[in-house]
């Protein structure tokens, strides 16, 4: 699950705006940089090695058993193959805190998903039980993919919270604290606000969160369904267990039949335990799978950070509609709109011209100030866009990539099943012709 | 060797027929020739019912009136039951089926026959086999009715599974030497409907079957005491294969509800593909392909199960009527071996008495007539061996004959359940290459 460290661009943070020119610029630049390897991925190898349970107190002094990931970095090098590794331990916690930290930092990245936080959309065998070894495994294993989703992002992977955080052990947390990041997150009041009453978001976007939740709705419907086919499937083969059981049991009271009854129920019982391991492959599956609707939640924070930009830059076109509209009234004299200024002068009577004078200064200066803030709010906007639709261009290659892959592995997967299946039945058949 | 059937498929065996096998009921070398013949016919069923009969008595043989010319010759007799119709009358509504003959055998008139039965006419066919015949094994009637009760009768499946299972019991009775002579079964065939009534009519009583059941259930509260070795490991086996035949069909009933739940799954599972492409740009096509092979999976799903339903589980159905038919024949030669070592207890007995000079009323009535005390004494002598004598022969025959049929019957069952299951396999095979194909058409 590696994913390409192809990307298009790095987008450049900044005040700048960029032409399309300069893109195309860019992209030249950094494929030449690529070449020399500055993703991360190319850099270092990355993997999330073991789990082990710990305990501990959390924070309410409370005992608790916990798991730790052992992440080992080493850097690729043709003559460092023999070293040892670097490596420290990990919670899961900490994963998220480095993934909030992203999301805050970069918020026109769609940022890759952490595997589940609890085993949902399980199947029989699987209980939800956050300590079952199989569940701690295909963690370990989300966990690892998403740590080489990041290092291979074009953007992300330069970030050094993350570097520590694969490197350093000690006082990450507080770095990552110290970067006041979550002073910089959107207040989910907030957002859910601008959503509402957004004016002008760019139809793109709209476009986008309706894909997303689509996706996300398909997505787990599918998941689901799959869980309980899987479940369906595992009981069929099971019982043909069964069969072999009764198959010995008969194969020693017959002469003539009893050989090839008993080697039949043989077949039977590798049938019934074949399952297993189908199942257990076809979870992969359903982890891609799941992914990509983890995923869904990334691309809607994209869309809901730029409906928030959007709608701040209509705010503050607003505010200086407004301004301009006072001073002209001040100019002008006329009062066109109800205003307690307005009210007041006809009921206190009317103002100096040197307190008009120096209204009119203030405002001058308001105005001034909104303009700037306009020009400013409308470049971050644009901004946001670009950056935010190149990321989610590559977003949608990765995507239409790794899902393609997927299928087709879940069709070869369904094959080979197919292939082990005719095998057990042409050996039984064998044996009850023997008989 | 003639042969007295025109549509004759030249056999695939090359060994010559030694010439005197006349006088020997069946050969090996028949079966190629049976099973060919047989195929043609879609009568599958004896197929290597004759080659497991190595010791038949050959009186036995001769008893059933056989041409020479036809020991050689495959079936002389085809029977098909079909075209299930409903009667109804004023106090019920029932089913009949045609049962169609075709014979060359001399006991019969004609060489056709066309009539139609009911389920109580078979019934009452085969209590009359297993009257005559009781320690050969009859096979075994499709059951009354299914258990979820009356409506189930004029059920399809239902009706259908019945006709092949009558259909089935015909032929074995047709292929058994020693049944398919039975007036009975002829009567059975070739008899219009009103006649077979008044047939039915005569024939043993109520009550002489009832002295009958009673002197059966006496002699199993007696008990048998010295059961032959054989036959005990017999009773042992049936008793293990009926458990074991219980068992598969159990399974076997599990295992089609749980592909019948599957299937329910996997027909939801196809249309979330679907509805997802509408969603994609790229991935559309890929995913309308999966949606496409997890339908056809479907259907070949519910094919198989059809199928498991339709072969496997009547099959086994029916083997556990056999073991049940089993356990009725061992019990029945059981109570003739009680009856027998209760003669023999007599006979015992009255050996004794026959050598005890003592005096006994018989013996003084005898001679109050004016009979000759010797002569009274020899008479009864003569009469009580004569009496013994038989017994004992009828015994002895009677269990000659069980071995027999036994023996035969389980030969038959082995292969007979055997080409059945390969069948199956054979079904199932087709199922996983047809998934086999479809996915890969998923590439």
């Amino acid at each position: 699950m590696m994913a390409d460290s192809g990307p298009k661009e790095v987008a450049v943070i900044g005040n700048t705006e960029l032409t399309s020119a300069e893109l195309d610029n860019n992209i030249i630049n950094t494929m030449v940089e690529i070449e020399k390897g500055t993703s991360l991925l190319r850099k270092m190898e990355i993997s999330v090695a073991e789990a082990e349970k710990r305990t501990g107190k959390n924070t309410v002094n409370m005992q608790e058993i916990y798991t730790v990931y052992l992440i080992e970095t080493r850097p690729v090098d043709a003559l460092t193959e023999g070293i040892t590794p670097d490596s420290l331990w990990r919670r899961y916690s900490e994963f998220e805190l480095l993934r909030n930290y992203l999301l805050v930092t970069y918020p026109f990245v769609v940022v890759a998903p952490l595997p589940e936080k609890r085993a949902e959309i399980v199947w029989h065998k699987l209980s939800a039980d956050n300590m079952d070894p199989d569940f701690v495994e295909r963690r370990r294993v989300g966990l690892e993919n998403f740590l080489h989703r990041v290092a291979s992002h074009p953007v992300l992977c330069n970030d050094n919270i993350f570097y520590i955080f694969l490197t350093e052990d000690k006082d990450w947390k507080e770095m990552v604290y110290e970067t006041g990041f979550q002073a910089k997150a959107d207040s989910r009041l907030k957002a859910v606000n601008a959503a509402f009453r957004v004016k002008n978001p760019d139809g793109r976007f709209t476009e986008l969160k309706h894909y997303s939740d689509e996706l996300q709705t398909v997505l787990s419907q599918l998941l689901r369904v799959r869980a309980r086919v899987a479940d369906r499937l595992y009981g069929v083969y099971k019982v043909h267990g069964n069969y072999g059981r009764v198959f010995s049991e008969w194969s020693a009271i017959e002469k003539e039949m009893g050989d090839g009854l008993q080697s039949a129920g043989h077949h039977m019982d590798a049938y019934a335990a074949s399952v297993d391991d189908i199942l257990e492959e076809e979870e992969h599956y359903a982890d891609q799978l799941k992914e990509y609707l983890f995923y869904t939640d990334a691309l809607r924070a994209v869309c809901r950070k730029h409906e928030l930009t959007q709608f701040e830059l209509e705010m503050v076109a607003l505010d200086l509609a407004c301004k301009k509209q006072q001073k002209e009234e001040l100019v002008t004299g006329t009062v066109r709109t109800f205003s307690l200024k307005g009210m007041t002068s006809k009921l206190f009577g009317q103002e100096t011209a040197e307190q008009r004078e120096a209204k009119l200064q203030v405002l001058e200066q308001q105005l001034k100030e909104g303009e700037e803030a306009v020009k400013e709010k409308n470049t971050e906007t644009d901004e946001f866009v670009k950056t935010a639709w190149v990321d989610i261009e590559r977003f949608k290659d990765q995507k239409d990539r790794d899902l393609k892959e997927a299928l087709i592995s879940y069709a070869v997967m369904q094959i080979s099943m197919c292939k082990k299946g005719i095998q057990v039945w042409t050996n039984a058949k064998e044996c009850f012709n023997k008989m | 060797m003639s042969r007295t059937i025109d549509a004759v498929v030249s056999p695939t065996q090359t060994n010559t027929i030694p010439a005197d096998i006349s006088g020997q009921m069946l050969d090996l070398d028949e079966d190629d020739d049976l099973e060919v013949f047989s195929k043609d016919l879609t009568l599958a069923d004896g197929n290597m019912f004759n080659a497991s009969m190595p010791t038949s008595p050959g009186s036995m043989v001769n008893q059933c009136k056989f041409e020479e010319d036809e020991e050689s010759d495959s079936k002389d007799i085809f029977i098909t039951v079909d075209n299930p119709e409903s009667h109804v009358t004023a106090i019920e509504t029932f089913i009949t089926y045609r049962v169609l003959t075709k014979t060359t055998r001399s006991e019969f008139d004609n060489s056709e026959y066309e009539v139609r039965r009911r389920y109580q006419d078979f019934l009452w066919l085969k209590g009359k086999l297993e009257d005559a015949h009781s320690t050969l094994i009859v096979h075994p009637l499709p059951e009354k009715f299914v258990v979820k009760g009356m409506v189930e009768r004029f059920n399809g499946d239902f009706i259908e599974t019945r006709r092949k299972a009558l259909h089935k019991f015909l032929n074995r009775v047709a292929d058994h030497p020693i049944l398919s002579c039975s007036e009975d079964f002829k009567v059975f065939l070739s008899a219009q409907a009103w006649e077979l009534t008044t047939y039915k009519k005569q024939g043993p009583g109520f009550l002489s079957r009832m002295g009958e059941t009673v002197r059966a259930v006496a002699n199993s509260v007696r008990g048998v005491k010295n059961r032959p070795e054989e036959f005990t490991a017999i009773q042992e086996y049936v008793e293990d294969f009926s458990n074991k035949i219980g068992s598969l069909d159990k399974v076997t009933q599990r295992i089609v509800k749980e592909q019948k739940e599957y299937l329910e799954e996997l027909k939801e599972y196809g249309p979330t593909y679907t509805l997802w492409s509408g969603s994609e740009e790229e991935l559309a096509e890929q995913l309308k392909g999966v949606a496409g092979c997890i339908e056809r999976c479907c259907k070949e799903t519910e094919e198989q199960v059809g199928h498991l339903s339709d072969t496997l589980v009547p099959v086994l159905h029916e083997y556990v009527l056999c073991a049940e038919t089993l356990k009725a024949v061992l019990r029945r030669r059981d109570n003739i071996q009680a009856e027998f070592e209760a003669k023999n207890e007599a006979l015992a007995t009255k050996k004794v008495d026959r050598d005890a000079e003592s005096s006994d009323l018989g013996f003084v009535w005898g001679s109050l007539l004016g009979k000759n005390p010797e002569e009274a004494r020899h008479q009864r002598q003569e009469r009580l061996d004569g009496e013994i004598e038989e017994l004992k022969e009828e015994i002895d025959k009677l269990e000659d004959r069980v071995e027999w049929a036994n023996n035969a019957l389980k030969g038959d069952w082995g292969r007979w359940q055997r080409s059945m299951r390969g069948d199956l396999k054979s079904a199932f095979l087709s199922t996983a290459e047809k998934n086999v194909d479809y996915y890969e058409k998923k590439r």
